[in-house]
């Protein structure tokens, strides 16, 4: 009786959706407050390159300034104005700025929002089998905090005292005294304010997120049926959920103390001759509070892109991904662990050395997880029958960085190894790799593989080759010369090596750094062109260009706003069917069902037809609503 | 002049790329449609991929080897050679899982590319090879685990009671270090007495303080324990001292410290590296503000005998500055004089102009 209520609601539903798309709304709703799923997934994305190449030349500059300390940066001063200093120079305060600023926007405004905001927006529906997300309207409105956020940040760079400058991890008292340090005045504050929104758009797409995998998953769509990506995105947004307010606690605290007098981090301060009335708060307290965010953050920003690279590499080696629910218990187990690592940022704080046991212990854990990772997707490629696609190319590159950059997660969770590692440059060689450039893989993989579905062409597939092997041998020219330099003991967050006799060599590897890092922001631009130029002049998409199983390839070439024409398709199979024996095509999508594979079908599969006619294939079936 | 040239340059040269772009592109499409699966030149990322793996294997193994020198500094603590080589273990450890696992992924790259006449394998999963890899490396890292919480238990167990003390004080952006003078007890202190001249906010009403001196250079003797006391005064900074393997935040309002041995004078070093012009140094390794990068404080370490001669060369802070005097407590001061090793004339002298006032 459930189902022919249910069957009912979702015909009645259907005839709506029809009528929606005869109603074209203006240029307004279409493009700027749309409350269509795809059309923000384009605007997180379109936000998100923009931060991105503002990222990238924000660490070009200061890469010009350790790899040419010699170099005059007089031809800067047009655009940098008063921050040159006048023998040509980069003004310390500012260089601070730039490390603090890149972080900020690569970590938050890139990989967080425009790696979440982008997949998770445009697959979660169109991979489930939805018309729109659980709330159009809070979709909408994540976006639009997301975007006031990102324009106070923006100003934020502009304004005369300098944007946030005591690094990323904004810890006070540095970040709370704006006699410390010039960028700790209003560029602190309008940091600060930008997080918060930031937060709060992260949230109201989180949530979303998760009522639409849970309530909104089309007939047959069961748990276990769901890509990766879906797995992935569901983990993600829920260790966002957890994770973030935390985070909006410690910087409204940091709030408190900078302008109303409170003392929740300062303590026994004497500043340019002024002892400060700040008595019993703990600096350490924030560091605890930043990495209860701050370490879930990094799987924040990569388990989105692993799962976007399990779909990927599964799709173009022509085969299932190795060990589907091993990849889904890993995620899971990563998910949980992220929460209690927190503290190995922190092994020399000052923090009771008994607690750097136990951090030390759960933080060598997570890399049992990880490795499984790594060896089902080579696993994956084994036997495979691989199509190198641009999308292809940067998994690939993913797995690599991921590999490179993780093991070195295991010299730095060594609460011994790591008290002369941290805060060197072994560590942002370990971080950029395993995080940054994945995370950022995972992202170019999807804006890729995805493009046809966005925008109904086919991006140019040499310029995407060439954009892939520039960036990929570029990213390893700029990070792995940093391992050396970094166990040679270099401090990170340096202006200049040349007042210490320890870190005065290695100038030449820093100036192939620079070099490489210029190259590499280059090449970005042979996507730029790619992108915009395919996005009005592609070569027209077929509606599946990839062969691939999962539903959003069931959608026509440009999907309208309700995702299917018709009816929603059913789901029977799982999204992995690549080269079943026995199967014509060597692909077989998730909305055929077992009836009409019987040469390919395993025997328990012939035992899911019976259940087949009855248009519910015995899992939890919950229609979408509106 | 030269600036419009380089501007025309540039556009001249992308006017080309993109020129060359159309022609290949239209070139394609007269070609048509080839019926393949996929784009001409699919193989030629397998091979490159393999190539890259070649040449940057090759360039880690040469480059590591031909630079060892270089990149790595020398030990002179006790715990540095622990910590050393559990990160050289780590080192073994990883590279050969590293390189395996890099050379199997790119092997299967290049292997298992397309090929219109071969089909993929159906291989969903395998429990046993999966079970494998989860219990392997887990096995391994608990291995490295163990030993490593074994030296970091090591390294961060109390100090022995009769460990040299020194203070070190972090401020933006310079360090200062403090010693405790002949009690061998540093004195008490308090942020709100700080002021430019008593720059450690010595609180001289506790009889400690009066001995203290305080030292623009760390000496620290050889072969003996020294205890590390840091504090800063306005923001967070860290005390680094590479050769040592040493590293520990400053933190306004909570003193943290350090213990370690140094292994080898100052001119033991020297020596061994044949640099007579070698200095140990300290830097600040957490970001503290524009001088961040400029914070060197010279370390120097002494024999046992040349480091007692040192501090009996240096002035007590008190002595430097007797101004303070008026500061001790009248009890206290006589006392304090001694202590500090100012001739009394003068500090009766001064008493009784403080009297008059």
């Amino acid at each position: 009786m459930a189902t022919t209520v249910h069957t009912h609601h979702e015909v009645h539903h259907d005839t709506h959706a029809d009528e929606h798309e005869h109603h074209e709304g203006n240029f307004w709703t279409n493009y700027i407050f749309s409350q269509d799923h795809k059309v923000i997934a384009k605007q997180f994305l379109i936000t998100g390159i923009f931060w991105a190449l503002l990222g990238g030349i924000l660490s070009v500059i200061f890469r010009l300034q350790l790899g040419f300390p010699e170099a005059s940066l007089e031809w800067l001063r047009p655009v940098l104005g008063g921050w040159i200093t006048p023998d040509g120079k980069l003004n310390q305060e500012f260089y601070l700025a730039l490390v603090t600023m890149h972080g900020t926007i690569m970590v938050f405004f890139v990989l967080t929002a425009g790696l979440s905001g982008t997949f998770s927006n445009f697959l979660i529906p169109l991979q489930i089998g939805a018309r729109d997300m659980a709330s159009g309207f809070l979709n909408m409105l994540s976006y639009w905090f997301f975007f006031t956020s990102s324009v106070i940040m923006f100003i934020s760079l502009f304004i005369s005292t300098g944007p946030a400058g005591g690094g990323w991890t904004i810890y006070p008292p540095l970040s709370a005294l704006p006699q410390a340090i010039s960028g700790s005045g209003l560029g602190m504050t309008m940091w600060l304010v930008a997080m918060a929104l930031f937060i709060v758009s992260s949230l109201l797409g989180g949530i979303n997120y998760i009522t639409t995998i849970i309530n909104m998953r089309t007939r047959g769509m069961s748990f276990t049926k769901m890509p990766l990506t879906i797995w992935a995105f569901f983990f993600t947004a829920i260790i966002g959920l957890l994770s973030f307010p935390v985070l909006f606690a410690a910087a409204l605290l940091l709030i408190f103390d900078r302008s109303f007098g409170t003392s929740f981090y300062l303590s026994d301060i004497y500043i340019q001759g002024q002892a400060l009335a700040h008595e019993g708060g703990s600096a350490i307290l924030f560091q605890h509070l930043f990495w209860f965010l701050g370490h879930p953050e990094v799987y924040i920003v990569l388990l989105p892109a692993l799962g976007i690279s399990s779909e990927i590499i599964a799709t173009n080696s022509r085969k299932p991904i190795f060990g589907y629910k091993a990849m889904i218990g890993s995620m899971l187990f990563i998910a949980i662990l992220s929460f209690i690592v927190w503290a190995h940022h922190m092994f020399v704080t000052g923090m009771n050395p008994f607690l750097g046991s136990i951090f030390m212990l759960l933080t060598l854990i997570i890399a049992v997880p990880s490795a499984v990772k790594i060896f089902n997707y080579v696993t994956t490629l084994w036997r495979g029958n691989i199509r190198f696609t641009p999308g292809m190319l940067f998994s690939i590159g993913l797995v690599s960085f991921f590999l490179t950059g993780g093991i070195t997660g295991i010299f730095l969770g060594n609460s011994a190894i790591d008290i002369q590692l941290h805060d060197t440059y072994f560590v942002v060689a370990h971080f950029h790799l395993v995080m940054g450039s994945a995370s950022f893989f995972g992202m170019m993989a999807g804006v890729y593989h995805w493009f046809p579905k966005m925008f109904g062409r086919m991006m140019d597939h040499r310029l995407g080759v060439i954009h892939f092997w520039i960036t990929f041998v570029g990213v390893y020219m700029v990070f792995f010369p940093m391992h050396y330099i970094g166990i040679a003991g270099f401090p990170r967050r340096y202006y200049s090596f040349t007042n210490f006799a320890f870190s005065s060599g290695f100038t030449d590897l820093n100036m192939l750094v620079s070099v490489a890092a210029i190259l590499t922001l280059a090449a970005q631009f042979i996507f730029l062109f790619n992108f915009f130029y395919s996005m009005f002049r592609g070569k027209l998409a077929p509606a599946n260009p990839w062969n691939s199983n999962t539903l959003e390839w069931t959608t026509p070439r440009n999907p309208q706003h309700g995702n299917w024409p018709g009816e929603i398709p059913a789901v029977y199979r799982w999204p992995y069917d690549y080269s079943k024996p026995g199967a014509k095509e060597d692909f077989i999508p998730q909305n055929v069902p077992f009836s009409e594979t019987p040469e390919s079908n395993l025997p328990h599969e012939n035992d899911q037809i019976k259940l087949e006619g009855s248009g519910n294939s015995g899992s939890i079936v919950i229609g979408p609503k509106h | 002049m030269m600036n419009s040239i380089i501007v025309l340059g540039v556009i001249l040269i992308l006017a080309i790329l993109y020129l060359i772009f159309r022609v290949g592109s239209l070139v394609t499409v007269a070609k048509g449609d080839t019926g393949s699966k996929v784009e001409s030149g699919n193989g030629t990322h397998a091979v490159l991929f393999v190539v890259f793996m070649i040449v940057s294997l090759v360039g880690f193994f040469w480059y590591s080897y031909v630079n060892f020198d270089n990149y790595t500094l020398p030990i002179a603590s006790e715990h540095g050679k622990v910590t050393d080589k559990l990160f050289w273990i780590t080192m073994g450890v990883t590279v050969v899982a590293f390189t395996i696992i890099s050379i199997v992924m790119f092997i299967f790259i290049y292997k298992y590319r397309y090929d219109e006449n071969r089909r993929a394998a159906f291989y969903p999963d395998n429990h046993y090879l999966e079970l494998t890899w989860t219990i392997i490396p887990g096995i391994v890292l608990a291995v490295l685990v163990f030993t490593g919480l074994r030296a970091w238990n090591d390294i961060t167990s109390p100090p022995s009671k009769n460990a040299e003390v020194i203070e070190l004080i972090g401020q933006q952006f310079a360090w200062t270090a403090r010693y405790p003078g002949k009690d061998k007890e540093l004195g008490n202190v308090n942020f709100k007495l700080i002021d430019a001249t008593n720059e450690f906010g010595l609180d001289l009403t506790d009889a400690k303080t009066h001995d203290d001196f305080k030292s623009l250079e760390l000496h620290i003797p050889v072969n003996k324990e020294v205890l590390l006391k840091i504090r800063a005064k306005d923001v967070l900074h860290s005390v680094y001292l590479p050769h040592f393997r040493v590293k520990m935040d400053a933190v306004p309002g909570m003193p943290t410290h350090f213990k370690f041995t140094a292994t080898k004078t100052t001119q033991e070093m020297r020596d061994e590296l044949g640099n007579q012009a070698f200095n140990y140094e300290m830097a600040c390794t957490e970001i503290c503000g524009q001088g961040h990068f400029s914070m060197r404080f010279p370390v120097v370490v002494d024999t046992e005998e040349d480091y007692e001669r040192w501090k009996l060369s240096q002035d007590s802070w008190l002595k430097s500055n007797p101004d303070y005097v008026k500061d001790v407590p009248a009890g206290l001061r006589e006392s304090a004089m001694i202590k500090a090793g100012i001739p009394v004339i003068q500090e009766v002298k001064q008493a009784t102009a403080v009297g008059s006032n």
